[in-house]
């Protein structure tokens, strides 16, 4: 009796041990994970010359809003978030439509140009003529370097999305093109006016991977718009910042006073200050459009 | 011709979206043509001259060049040994978790820094790793180091920097394919087990490991293919010239003397090589798949 006793309390106590350990070692992951977030956002809140002592944690050790203050009279950050939001805006719209476009016309079994059409779209995902051509193409053979539209045009298209919702759309019922067929309508009309809206959950995953795509990037900026200022985008500006206090830590890497070279590039709380700023809108949007994101991880598992 | 006019809406559809492509995916290799010319900004307007072989000559005469191929290579195989581990274990993890909400707070937690840019994490890494930054202190009151280290600062520390860079920021993503891949273990082989008296570890050992294995190759292949890709914009942002010699990937090395230097050539016949070399690590990876497809999986 009391063996059979053991063996349960063992078994029991085992069952309590594992899960709280690991339970332990997923909180502490999570706040691995947290950690730089709330770091940076506490710098941001920190006073600036108290910052450059360091060693502040996930609390301002001085509070002050003196990092915000000076970021937001600053005018060149209003028009880069404008460039920003601009950019992402017309990008998705542009992206979503017309790659639903195309992927509907390639889901048509009767389209006589469906094999050829898919077949060159399906190849751009395994060539690629690398940075330099394509800089010579966008910037040289296009002269598209140095305007706007340089965020938007060499974007407008993904293949991999466009497999995503060509299998969404082919599984939706069959009779409805064809009945709508029937009443009169014209591909483009059956695409607009039933396929499109029925693709609402599968655009909005593509829409959402579009979308942070484009306010992530920053190297276009650097490659093309590098000597326009007022085409900057929040992520390159941030970069920039990032540059010169790179090159203020190898100074103090090498000099005594780090201090003092520290104080020469853009304040420690000011760079964090606009790391919040563009890491935000997706901070704010992604908890409610996890599930989203999710879907399409996994529906790009499934073909992938 | 009466299909023709009956499928001119989905023409007009698809075929501008055919030219866009050809335009800008297909056209640009045209350009590969620079990498057996000396074509710079210089020479750009009046044409350059073939010069055969010589770009790809003073490409392997170049001490950095080939560093980068050396550079490229090791952080492959670090971002995919430490990437492909890290998310294992946090989806066995999770696996083992029981309650829901709990479940999906990790999750939800660990996904995010897959969506922030990589200039926001290199500025993060910057205040976790400068030598008054968390990181320090912390192996300075453990008494591990007795003087803070320059972590980005120093050659040796880069590779391993980016390897810890990017499993913070894709463990979590990473991790739902075999998290996916594990909800699909039928769950009477955990409880069959379980009667035969194995343990929990036991149990994740002989039930949860064998059910992601055909995962884990397929990733692996694929990873494998993609060796050439080590990453571009986290060498690019995290380095600086104290670690140029380890930081410098074949992307990098393009980047500096196609863009900022202006010698197309050059830079072309590099990429072009880097190109060369992952469509044959591709098809060795398919036909591995193809392979192992053969004998040991399913």
């Amino acid at each position: 009796m009391s063996v059979i006793e053991a063996i349960k309390r063992r078994m029991k106590k085992r069952d309590i041990v594992f899960p709280l350990v690991n339970g332990l070692i997923l909180c502490l992951m999570m706040f691995i994970t947290l950690y730089p977030v709330l770091n940076t956002v506490a710098i941001s809140f920190n006073d600036g010359t108290d910052a450059v002592r360091g060693g502040i944690g996930i609390w301002p050790r001085v509070f002050s809003t003196e990092a915000y203050r000076s970021l937001f009279t600053d005018e060149q950050i209003y028009n880069a978030f404008f460039i920003s939001v601009a950019r992402t805006v017309i990008t998705t719209v542009l992206n979503v439509v017309l790659t639903s476009m195309l992927a509907f016309s390639l889901s048509r079994k009767e389209y006589m140009l469906r094999k050829v059409i898919t077949l060159v779209m399906v190849l751009t995902m395994y060539v690629n003529a690398g940075l330099i051509p394509n800089y010579l193409l966008i910037s040289k053979t296009l002269k598209l370097s140095k305007t706007f539209w340089v965020y938007i045009i060499p974007t407008m298209f993904s293949c991999f999305n466009m497999i995503v919702i060509r299998t969404y759309i082919t599984g939706l019922p069959e009779a409805l093109v064809e009945s709508a067929r029937i009443d009169g309508a014209n591909d483009f009309r059956i695409f607009w006016q039933i396929i499109f809206p029925l693709c609402m959950p599968v655009l909005a995953t593509v829409a959402l991977f579009v979308a942070v795509g484009s306010w992530n990037q920053w190297f276009d900026t650097q490659l093309y718009n590098g000597s326009k200022k007022y085409l900057y985008t929040l992520q390159y500006l941030l970069k920039m910042k990032l540059a010169t206090s790179m090159q203020s830590m190898n100074a103090a890497n090498t000099s005594v006073d780090a201090l003092a070279n520290a104080t020469k590039s853009t304040p420690i709380t000011i760079r964090c200050a606009i790391t919040v700023v563009s890491a935000l809108p997706i901070l704010v949007v992604y908890p409610f459009l996890q599930r989203y994101f999710v879907t399409g991880m996994v529906l790009g598992g499934v073909k992938g | 011709m009466k299909t023709i006019w009956e499928q001119k809406w989905l023409m007009l559809m698809s075929v501008p979206m055919l030219l866009y492509v050809l335009l800008f995916n297909y056209y640009p290799m045209w350009g590969w043509r620079y990498a057996f010319q000396n074509l710079d900004l210089n020479n750009f307007k009046q044409g350059a001259d073939w010069v055969g072989l010589e770009n790809f000559q003073w490409l392997f005469g170049r001490d950095d060049f080939l560093m980068s191929i050396r550079n490229t290579l090791a952080m492959s195989v670090i971002n995919l040994v430490f990437g492909t581990l890290s998310s294992i274990l946090l989806a066995i993890l999770l696996n083992e978790v029981r309650t829901r909400a709990f479940k999906r707070t990790v999750q939800t937690v660990t996904y995010l820094p897959h969506f922030l840019s990589m200039v926001i994490v290199v500025g993060m890494a910057q205040n976790m790793f400068s030598s008054n930054g968390v990181v320090n202190s912390l192996l300075l009151s453990l008494g591990i180091v007795d003087q803070p280290v320059f972590w980005l600062g120093e050659g040796k520390y880069f590779w391993w920097l980016v390897g810890i860079i990017n499993v913070w920021k894709e463990v979590g993503w990473n991790s739902i394919i075999y998290i996916s891949t594990m909800t699909s273990i039928d769950p009477t082989l955990y409880e069959a087990a379980a009667i035969d008296g194995a343990g929990r570890f036991k149990r994740i050992l002989h039930v949860t490991l064998p059910g992601i294995k055909s995962t884990f190759v397929v990733l692996l292949i694929m990873n494998i293919g993609h060796l050439m890709e080590a990453g571009f914009e986290l060498q690019y942002l995290l380095g600086n010239p104290q670690v140029y010699d380890n930081s410098r990937t074949i992307d990098v090395f393009v980047m500096e003397y196609g863009v900022s230097n202006g010698k197309f050539g050059r830079a072309i016949a590099a990429g072009m090589f880097k190109s060369c070399v992952a469509i044959v690590l591709l098809f060795a990876a398919n036909f591995i798949a193809k392979k192992l497809d053969e004998d040991t999986l399913i």
